[in-house]
């Protein structure tokens, strides 16, 4: 039984690598078709981050002179650590093979080492636009991990775990309510979220202006099968945040291990459903507001990680009396 | 179901603390109106959900109250106001917004374990909505405190009223009258502020309050 049990598991962490992976640039393109729609504009089919992805990776390389080693091997490192990020997350089920590795600070950190690579690239050829790239992303990334940190911190006090599966099975069983402090966590992640993605508050990731793009400028020299590589974990990064927002808050539809193959079937489809709606969310919210400036970046990231403090305030309050 | 009731009224009462922080994170006066006036809609949501839970009327007349005339009649007063100074694009700033923000979280900290040891025989809901109200009270303050408009100043002191306004929906048994009274002193307040502005404008030609200093000689 328990033999059975460990193979479904592998079975379904299998499926659930491979299906973060199949609908990451689905949900791309989704949100850029959404977004197309709300400006008036008719926008790319659906598929297109696909064909994107499929005929970068039929090109060649082009290397700069003096790109080093580095350079070569952080698309797939990147790529590596972000992947694994995703299939720690439980998105249909808990039942998972990385089930007991599936903690909150070791996403932070494989999230964290990806984008310390990314930032080493940017640098590594010595074009003033990837050093650009990297010295923001870095201001960017000193003022979300702290929030990020934080809003961990709140919810482990809550649930006195940093485990993602049982984080979703105490939310699963009704242990809390409506907490101000989990509405003011969900606030400063949704910010963070943002930010990490370089949604368009913080970065425009359709752009290639030099006054404003981070993640555009670090990237900028890469090309053939490393730009797809890099083009697929962010990708996978916004499937990753979203999963990550819909298991912590929304766990509803998850299916627990032991569970019949209806319940994993409504975990596949409420899954996918979170992911849509993530994404009409996110395509409203992104046309309904303006790109900051650079200097406010820290305003903006630093409420983030206020409101998150402000949660974990509320949560000694109430746990205090 | 006790603990909804305490949930949802725990919620209303952060969001109106959250707003006061929207309050303190706005430079635009367009914008600071418009979070002000949110944080009286919430208010009224929060005066009405403790009307329901309390069994007491007499709070619905104060959510009431406060939906016509903090979330409707002041913003489109201050907006009109705006509109005839002609100052609506102007940027409101004072202390930077970062210290602004940790001077805010601070307050609430205090405010909080200010509270907590006084209240110690009270039930939860009222403590913590106590404790949320205090926090609203002492931001307004500090929105007052760190606008250079008289504008934003304005804003602050309605907002802290709002604080004053949950403290006193959280707590059973207040008196409609004392409500009614604050909302009125607020609201001739208000009357007299909209003269004042104009007063100030015609004087100065501007807004900005550190002008008065200037004009009473304490400049440094």
């Amino acid at each position: 039984m328990i033999f059975v049990q460990a193979l479904l598991a592998g079975i379904f962490q299998v499926v659930q690598m491979l299906l973060v992976l199949a609908l990451a640039p689905g949900l791309t393109g989704l949100v850029r078709v959404l977004k197309a729609r709300l400006l008036g504009r008719r926008g790319p089919p659906l598929v297109q981050p696909y064909r994107d992805l499929s005929r970068l990776l039929r090109k060649d390389v082009v290397l700069a002179e003096n790109a080093s080693w580095l350079f070569r091997v952080t698309p797939y490192l990147v790529f590596t650590a972000i992947w694994l990020a995703a299939a720690l997350v439980p998105t249909f089920t808990t039942a998972l093979a990385l089930t007991a590795t599936a903690d909150l600070i070791a996403l932070v950190a494989l999230l964290a080492s990806a984008r310390f690579f990314l930032a080493l690239a940017g640098m590594d050829v010595g074009t003033s636009f990837g050093g650009l790239g990297s010295s923001r992303e870095m201001m960017i990334a000193t003022l979300a991990e702290p929030a990020m940190l934080m809003v961990i911190f709140s919810i482990a006090i809550l649930v006195r775990t940093t485990s993602l599966s049982l984080i979703v099975d105490f939310m699963l069983a009704g242990g809390v309510g409506l907490r101000v402090s989990l509405g003011l966590a969900l606030i400063s992640l949704l910010m963070v979220a943002i930010a990490e993605n370089a949604r368009i508050p913080v970065d425009n990731p359709a752009t290639h202006l030099e006054l404003t793009m981070v993640h555009e400028a670090m990237v900028l020299e890469y090309s053939g099968r490393h730009l797809a590589l890099i083009e697929a974990a962010s990708m996978l990064k916004l499937v990753l945040y979203m999963a990550l927002i819909a298991c912590i808050f929304l766990p509803w539809g998850i299916s627990e291990p032991g569970e019949g193959p209806l319940d994993l079937a409504i975990g596949l489809v409420t899954f996918v459903l979170k992911l849509a709606s993530g994404a009409v969310l996110l395509a409203l919210f992104e046309t309904g507001v303006a790109k900051m400036r650079v200097f406010r970046y820290g305003e903006f990231l630093g409420g983030a990680l206020l409101l998150s403090l402000l949660g974990a305030i509320f949560l000694y309050v109430s746990t205090g009396l | 179901m006790p603990g909804i009731h305490y949930d949802i009224a725990h919620m209303l009462g952060a969001v109106v603390l959250l707003m006061s922080f929207a309050l303190l994170y706005q430079r635009r006066l367009f914008a600071i109106i418009q979070a002000f006036a949110l944080q009286s809609v919430v208010l009224a949501a929060a005066a009405a959900w403790q009307g329901y839970i309390q069994d007491a009327p007499h709070l619905y007349i104060t959510a009431l109250l406060a939906l016509s005339m903090k979330a409707i009649a002041i913003p489109v007063a201050l907006h009109r106001v705006i509109d005839r100074l002609n100052i609506r694009r102007t940027v409101d700033t004072a202390l930077g917004v970062g210290p602004t923000m940790i001077a805010g979280v601070s307050l609430v900290t205090l405010s909080i374990l200010l509270v907590l040891p006084v209240t110690a025989d009270v039930t939860a809901l009222t403590r913590e909505d106590l404790a949320l109200a205090l926090s609203v009270v002492l931001l307004g303050l500090l929105t007052m405190i760190t606008r250079r408009n008289a504008i934003g100043q304005v804003v602050g002191f309605m907002s802290l009223e709002n604080g004053l306004i949950l403290a006193a929906i959280g707590v059973e048994g207040m008196p409609l009258i004392v409500e009614m009274l604050v909302a009125f002193a607020v609201m001739v307040a208000f009357i007299i502020f909209g003269i004042f502005f104009f007063h100030i404008r015609e004087r100065f030609d501007t807004l900005d309050l550190h002008t008065l200093e200037n004009f009473r000689g304490e400049r440094r």
